[in-house]
């Protein structure tokens, strides 16, 4: 396959235990350049789990992980930090990298909080918090970027906003995104690649195809199907038949 | 001028607290004060050893304070011990060891008080030689590991996901800890060398605002410190490592007031 000069990071059967309980297996899927790969499935699934497999942070793994980058940005779902370190969003940008200062601007202009460049990082909310979480992920103009719920905390149209920032970086890079969300509604519009997990992949594919499997509708309800179905008619109703959509 | 005690007492201090500053920060970073303690402890064994087979201190007390210290990685690999469980047992059965073969070596003349709380006459030209060369090395080998180590202190899963490798920056840094106490025990004495690595950085928490100035003030807190510490020593004839940390803590008081007015500003 020609598209193989493309991928960034390919997982093969890949699990991940502990305490002798498995929290994810048997997890194959591939990130390519340009394309956004999209883990959902309930709480306790096992989707922050393939996204540190993918990582490389977990490294006792079952199977094997292939990485061909070393461009990473990362978005962690849980980061807390700590009062002892005085730390401003200034100095959390250059945290793994050194970068210059224009890029700097750049990327958390981006994400709409350059007004919190010299701010504390403890004295920042939540949202504004996962903002500055984002740009530092992408002002190194990373080769993979790993999101792991990236606009949690944030408001409405924020969320809105940064999820068209995500597919923006994704076209303008050309970067790989590995991305965890349970907002179904926002990040279908935007995924090439959906991989359903509960402990396994229980169904993967394209936005359109995940919402038509069964195992899917059993996981998240007939409804959550209807929600894929209806954005996929809206968008791509020339190469999808007719005939299947109505039946949603 | 080096035949002078006090001026070789003073040259050893700064040189002491140039290193203890930015490596005072990492230990309040990563909440290593028991860590420190411990290494410290077992640094009585490396120094009884030292005097029995006639060996350098610093060097001796290096070795046995890195092996301890990579006892305790292996065993919190291998148990499930809480880490202060397997810092206790550590740093009280080293020191157990340390005086019970004091206790054989009877032979010989030991300043123990010296050993514990710092000597300032005890201070030699060679006792110079290696704080600085020892000094300018650790610092030199933070600098390189600087990036990683820092990273990882805020946030370790960060730093591993974007290719940094905070595992050996890690157990590169608990070489240095070791070093360090190596290198200062003559100064401060084994009791007190947590307090050197932890006072004037958390002095100097009080008062930045970013890592580098943490590390720019725990330095110069340090350097204050030893100073006041060993003119104040020579002034009452007092032990040089009690002194300095004594300077420390004061230094701390006043960075409280600091505080305080930060906080009613705010409001």
């Amino acid at each position: 396959m020609s598209s193989n000069q493309n991928i960034l990071v390919k997982l093969n059967g890949a699990g991940f235990s502990l305490n002798n309980k498995w929290l994810v297996k048997g997890v194959s899927l591939e990130v390519e350049k340009g394309k956004i790969v999209t883990l959902i499935g309930p709480n306790g699934s096992g989707k922050s789990t393939t996204a540190k497999i993918a990582l490389g942070i977990y490294k006792k793994i079952d199977g094997s992980v292939e990485k061909y980058t070393s461009k990473v940005g990362y978005v962690p779902q849980k980061i807390s930090i700590d009062w002892t370190l005085p730390l401003r969003v200034n100095d959390f940008m250059v945290l793994t990298e050194s970068i210059s200062n224009d890029l700097i601007d750049e990327a958390l202009s981006l994400t709409g909080v350059i007004h919190l460049k010299d701010k504390n990082l403890g004295d920042l909310s939540g949202g504004e918090f996962q903002r500055v979480l984002l740009a530092r992920a992408i002002s190194k103009k990373p080769e993979l970027l790993v999101l792991d719920e990236p606009v949690q905390g944030v408001d409405f149209t924020g969320e809105i906003a940064l999820y068209e920032l995500i597919k923006k970086i994704s076209d303008e890079l050309n970067c790989g995104i590995l991305l965890i969300s349970h907002d179904l509604h926002t990040v279908m519009s935007a995924t090439d690649h959906v991989v359903c997990l509960n402990g396994h992949v229980c169904c993967s594919g394209s936005p359109m195809d995940v919402a038509k499997n069964n195992e899917y509708k059993a996981l998240f309800g007939e409804q959550a199907s209807q929600i894929l179905s209806r954005y996929e008619h809206r968008h791509d109703h020339i190469h999808t038949s007719e005939g299947e959509i109505k039946k949603n | 001028m080096l035949d002078d005690f006090f001026i070789r007492a003073l040259i050893a201090g700064i040189g002491v607290a140039i290193v203890t500053g930015p490596l005072g920060c990492f230990v309040v970073w990563r909440r290593l004060s028991y860590f420190g303690d411990t290494l410290a402890h077992s640094a009585l064994l490396g120094v009884t050893l030292a005097y029995s087979m006639e060996f350098n201190i610093a060097f001796s007390v290096f070795i046995i304070s890195s092996l301890i210290a990579l006892t305790l990685i292996q065993l919190q690999k291998r148990t499930n011990l809480p880490g202060d469980a397997l810092l206790g047992l550590l740093a009280h059965s080293s020191l157990a060891i340390g005086l019970v073969v004091i206790g054989f070596l009877s032979f010989i003349r030991f300043d123990i008080m010296g050993l514990l709380f710092g000597d300032i006459l005890a201070v030699t030209v060679d006792d110079l030689l290696i704080i600085w060369i020892g000094g300018a090395l650790i610092l030199l080998v933070l600098k390189l590991i600087w990036k990683p180590l820092f990273a990882s202190t805020v946030n370790y899963e960060l730093a591993e996901a974007e290719g940094l490798n905070p595992d050996r920056a890690k157990a590169i840094f608990t070489i240095l800890m070791a070093a360090i106490i190596a290198i200062s025990i003559k100064m401060v004495g084994l009791l007190l060398i947590t307090g050197m690595l932890i006072i004037p950085a958390a002095m100097a928490r009080n008062i930045s605002s970013s890592p580098q100035k943490m590390v720019m003030y725990s330095i110069i807190g340090g350097l204050l410190s030893v100073i006041l510490g060993l003119f104040s020593s020579l002034e009452f004839n007092t032990a040089s490592g009690p002194s300095i940390i004594a300077a420390s803590l004061l230094l701390f008081i006043l960075s409280l007031l600091n505080i305080k007015q930060s906080i009613k500003l705010k409001n």
